[in-house]
Parts: C-alpha cells; structure tokens; sequence
C-alpha cells in the first residue's frame, strides 16, 4: 500500500490557491470601470469571436480572465439562471447581487471539494445603476469570496499595478473616451520590455459598455470605427467622441451590433 | 457536462430537481450555487435548458382533465402582416372574448419577438401569451448564449416545434396559432426581404409567398379585404393604411373582432420590422389613420 502522507488542510488550501492564483496571472487583464454613461469594459484579447466580456442582461454584464472553457461555462450557467428569473417573474427581478451570490457559491463548491480541481477564473458582474453610485461591480475570486468594489475593478495579469494607474486617475464623471483612454493606458502600463509602456492597437482590445441611457437591453460591444474614433486623442475632437458616445437606438448599425 | 465547473457533479442524478422545483427556479440549488443543468453543455435553446431544469415552466407539459375546454378561457382573435418594399408590417385589433361576453378591449396581440421579427397570436389568450414570452426569450437565450442570431428561418421553425408541444392542449380546445413576420438579414434579393410565415395546430411552417396573411377569426374577411388592395412592392405607409383597413372589415363581419374604438381611443397594434429593427406606430398615429378610414367608410361603406 502506498504511504499517504499528511498535509495539514491550511497546506491543502494554501497549494490550491496558489495553483488558482498562478493560472488567471499568466494571462491579460480585464478593466471594469463606471463612467458618466455607463459602465466600461476593455480586455486585451487578440480574438474577436472569443469573448472574455459578454452579456448575462438587461443591465448585467459578465468580464472574466482564466481559462476560457472554464469561465465560458460559467458564463452560460448565468445567462441561464438570469433568463429563467426573468422568465419566471419579470425581467426588473434579474439582479447582479443574486447571480453574484450563485456565482460565490458555485466557485467556493468547487475551491472546497477534494478531488476536482479549483477554478481557474476570475469573474466581475457588473450591474449598471441609474447613476454611477448605483453601479454594482462584483468580483468573484477562485475561492468563491465575492466583493462589491465600487468604481472600478481590474483583474487577472498584473492587476495591482494596473490598479494603481486607474485608482490615481478614474472619476465617475468621465466620458467614455476617456473613460476608454484611462483604461488603454493603464493596460499598456504592465508588460513593456524594462518595465516600458506600450501601445496597445485597436484590434488586440474588447471593448464593450453597459448603456445607463439606454432602455432594455445595455450590453453592447463598441468595435470598428467607433472604437478608433474614441481612442483618438480627446484634446483635437471632443465633439465627434461625444457623437459616437450617443447611443444609437437604431440595431442595424453595422460595426457597433452587440453580439 | 464539464465535470469541472459542475459542483453537483457527485449528486445523485435521478429526480433531483423534483424536490426543489422553486430553487431551481430561483437560480440556485441547496447551496445557493448553480444547479447542475445550469452547467449543461452543448444546448443553446431555453425551452431545451427549461426542459432539463423546471420542465413545469413549458407550456403542453401540464396533465389537463379529459374533455373539450374551448370554453373556459378568453380568445384573441384577428392578426394581420403583409410584406412591403422595406419589410413587413404586422397589425392586430385589441379584441378579447369569452363566448358572447368582451373579456378584454385592449388586449396586445402583436408583440416584438426579438430586434427583426414580430409575432402576433389568435386563439386561446393565456396559451398563446405564454408562448410568445417563452419565444421571446427563446431567441434573446439562443443570442446571448451563441453570440450571433438565429436566421429568420431558424426562427421560424424553432416556433414552430414549440406549437408542437402545445399539440395535446390544442386537440382538447385550447388552442393557439401565431403569425410570424421578419426583416430577412440575410435576403439575396432586396424584394423579399420582408417574410411572413403562418403555423397549423400541428406545427406545421409554411411562408406565405403571396405577400400577406391573416390568422384568427375574423382572417377570412381580412384576407379577402387583402386578396383585393395588396400590390406587391407598397410602401410602408400604404402598407400600414391596408392592414388599419382590412381589420376594419374583418372587424365589421366578425363579432369577435374589434373595430376602431374611437370614444375609448383604442386602435389596432400596428408594428413595422424594417433594417432599422422593429417599431410600434404611436397610439396617435394609428388613430389618425383608423379615423380616416372610418371617414371614407362614411362615403362608401364597402371601402
């Protein structure tokens, strides 16, 4: 028989975090910030089919860094569980504190069950308000701890130092250009060569926002031109950065569909 | 499933959901987390999910008590849709009844199934709303879950399975039939981009290739209102004025069709699905419209 040797449970846990917490660093960052209009959402992410920010509904939206089989099935179970609210009751009854708490929940399952592996996710639910204070944006960690963070929230990567450059310069009253801006730079503040910045093109981001001014759904993802229009320096066109901010109540504009 | 995100994984599988049909409901199982089906992989349908997770939510799975039930419940009665240049318009009166009793002079009988397309119910209210809402969600799941839409024809045949289900239902009366319209995203040729698709009890999904449509129990006078007056190609407006008109006449030959109330202000439901989405005509709009018609009903009754 073969010796089993002991591991005290604080061992226990301390490796699976570590191994959580290795896992969702290696990759790119996710920034979540609240801004005039809305609430942001920009992702380094190369592809453009898969997503590591969605929509769960109306005013919910989902960011996540880690492994994308493992978030992508997380991610269904919340749009599942937010459809069958709504389905059930009404759709003003679907509620980011509740799928928050599910989301807790389900991860802490996992992180505590011997045998199967901890996620190797982060998560934010992001639930846009009728003002930036009552924008809701929950982190949801591999062990299952969950916190409202308001204002912003970046995860995954090097998340502390990209913290520090959006904690020093984000306010609740920016548009989204420069809502945008701050968060292009603060991502492209980790990751140069000797600790240098870097620029990061328009097509390596996921750019999406939850639309306070807009009625139904608020999830939708900003692609195309409008995106380089609102990466262009604010200073030389305020005007035209206000004008692609306007949401467009019409779905058949072509570069800015969600979904 | 992926064992992985799956926390119930280890749960016995068989009648687990029986004893917590509410919390399953809710979103969560005895532990507040996900429930087992909500990790599910490979279906991106909500009545599939719903049929694995609280199948006493879908409608034509509840035992009803033999016999013929026509009778127990309010009825919707006449849809119209007809195509025009730049997509189809769809228009319902506002009409409930019971027997020979109104049970409701301003029900909504057309409704918006997702950004493209419209629906638009006859038949049993109860059943017919409640397959409207779960189509509608339907198509917002497939969205959400998938990243991209669901073509017009995928749509169409989807609601027709859920009809299907309702088949056991409709045979004991309590039956409900929809009308289908859309904007065709995918259209090659720019005069048909506007499509109407009607159903049977059975679920059967036929286009309508002539142009128009009408389902419910004033249709007969309607179509034929239509059969006369529709060209194909009419603009919208023209298009709008035509479905306001044939209701008009199944309104004035069917007792279970609402005409034009024009003391109360209610006027038929028009909506339009075009490439910029779907819209609903302001209540002033179809009235001014409406009371045009009934003016020149006041020269010519036969329209």
């Amino acid at each position: 028989m073969a010796m089993q040797f002991y591991a005290s449970p604080e061992q226990i846990m301390r490796d699976r975090s570590e191994f959580a917490r290795k896992g969702i660093a290696r990759g790119r960052s996710v920034v979540v910030l609240s801004y005039a209009q809305g609430v942001l959402f920009v992702a380094e992410n190369v592809s453009t089919t898969l997503h590591k920010v969605s929509e769960i509904y109306d005013r919910i939206g989902f960011a996540a860094v880690g492994r994308y089989n493992e978030f992508e099935n997380l991610r269904a179970a919340g749009v599942r569980a937010a459809d069958m609210r709504g389905y059930s009751y009404d759709r003003r009854d679907v509620t980011g504190r509740s799928l928050a708490s599910s989301y807790a929940q389900t991860l802490g399952n996992l992180f505590g069950e011997s045998g199967a592996k901890p996620l190797e996710v982060e998560i934010c639910i992001a639930e846009v308000g009728a003002n930036p204070a009552a924008d809701e944006l929950y982190r949801l960690t591999y062990d299952g701890s969950v916190q409202d963070e308001p204002g912003f929230l970046i995860m995954g990567g090097q998340a502390e130092a990209i913290s520090n450059v959006v904690k020093d310069q984000h306010s609740d009253d920016q548009t989204l250009a420069q809502a945008l801006q701050l968060a292009v730079k603060a991502l492209g503040s980790v990751g140069g060569e000797n600790g240098a910045t870097r620029q990061i093109a328009d097509d390596q981001l996921e750019v999406a926002i939850l639309d306070r001014t807009r009625r139904g759904r608020a999830f939708r993802r900003i692609t195309g031109q409008a995106l380089k229009t609102l990466l262009k320096p604010v200073e030389t066109a305020p005007a035209a950065a206000e004008v692609v901010e306007l949401p467009d109540e019409t779905p058949a504009e072509s570069g800015e569909t969600p979904e | 499933m992926v064992e992985t995100a799956c926390p119930d994984s280890s749960a016995p599988e068989t009648g687990r959901y029986d004893d917590e049909g509410d919390d399953v409901a809710l979103g969560a199982d005895r532990t507040g987390g996900f429930p087992a089906a909500y990790h599910a992989v490979g279906t991106s349908s909500f009545t599939e999910f719903l049929n694995m997770a609280a199948p006493d939510l879908l409608p034509g799975r509840r035992p009803l008590p033999p016999g013929e039930h026509a009778e127990i419940a309010p009825h919707a009665t006449t849809i119209v849709a007809l195509s025009c240049s730049d997509g189809v318009v769809m228009a319902g009166d506002r009409r409930a009844t019971m027997g020979n009793l109104i049970a409701s002079r301003d029900i909504e009988k057309v409704h918006e199934a997702d950004p493209y397309s419209l629906i638009g119910i006859a038949g049993t209210a109860g059943i017919g709303i409640e397959l409207i809402r779960l189509f509608q969600v339907e198509l917002e799941h497939y969205e959400k879950i998938e990243g991209a839409q669901l073509s017009l024809d995928g749509k169409a045949n989807r609601l027709a399975t859920m009809i299907r289900g309702n088949l056991g239902a409709a045979m004991q009366g309590l039956v409900a039939i929809p009308l289908f319209a859309g904007y065709d995203l995918d259209a090659k040729d720019p005069s048909k981009v506007g499509r109407i698709f009607s159903f049977d009890v059975a679920g059967g999904c036929y286009e309508e290739n002539g142009g128009y449509d009408s389902i419910g129990s004033g249709s007969l006078f309607a179509k034929s209102a239509l059969k006369k007056r529709y060209r194909p190609g009419l603009g919208v407006a023209d298009a709008v004025k035509l479905a306001v008109e044939s209701l008009y006449d199944a309104a004035d030959d069917d007792t279970a069709t609402g005409g034009p109330d024009v003391i109360r202000k209610i006027f038929p439901v028009v909506m339009t699905v075009t490439a910029e989405g779907t819209h609903r005509l302001p209540d002033e709009e179809t009235g001014a419209i409406a009371e045009a018609v009934i003016a020149a009903r006041n020269e010519n009754i036969g329209g």
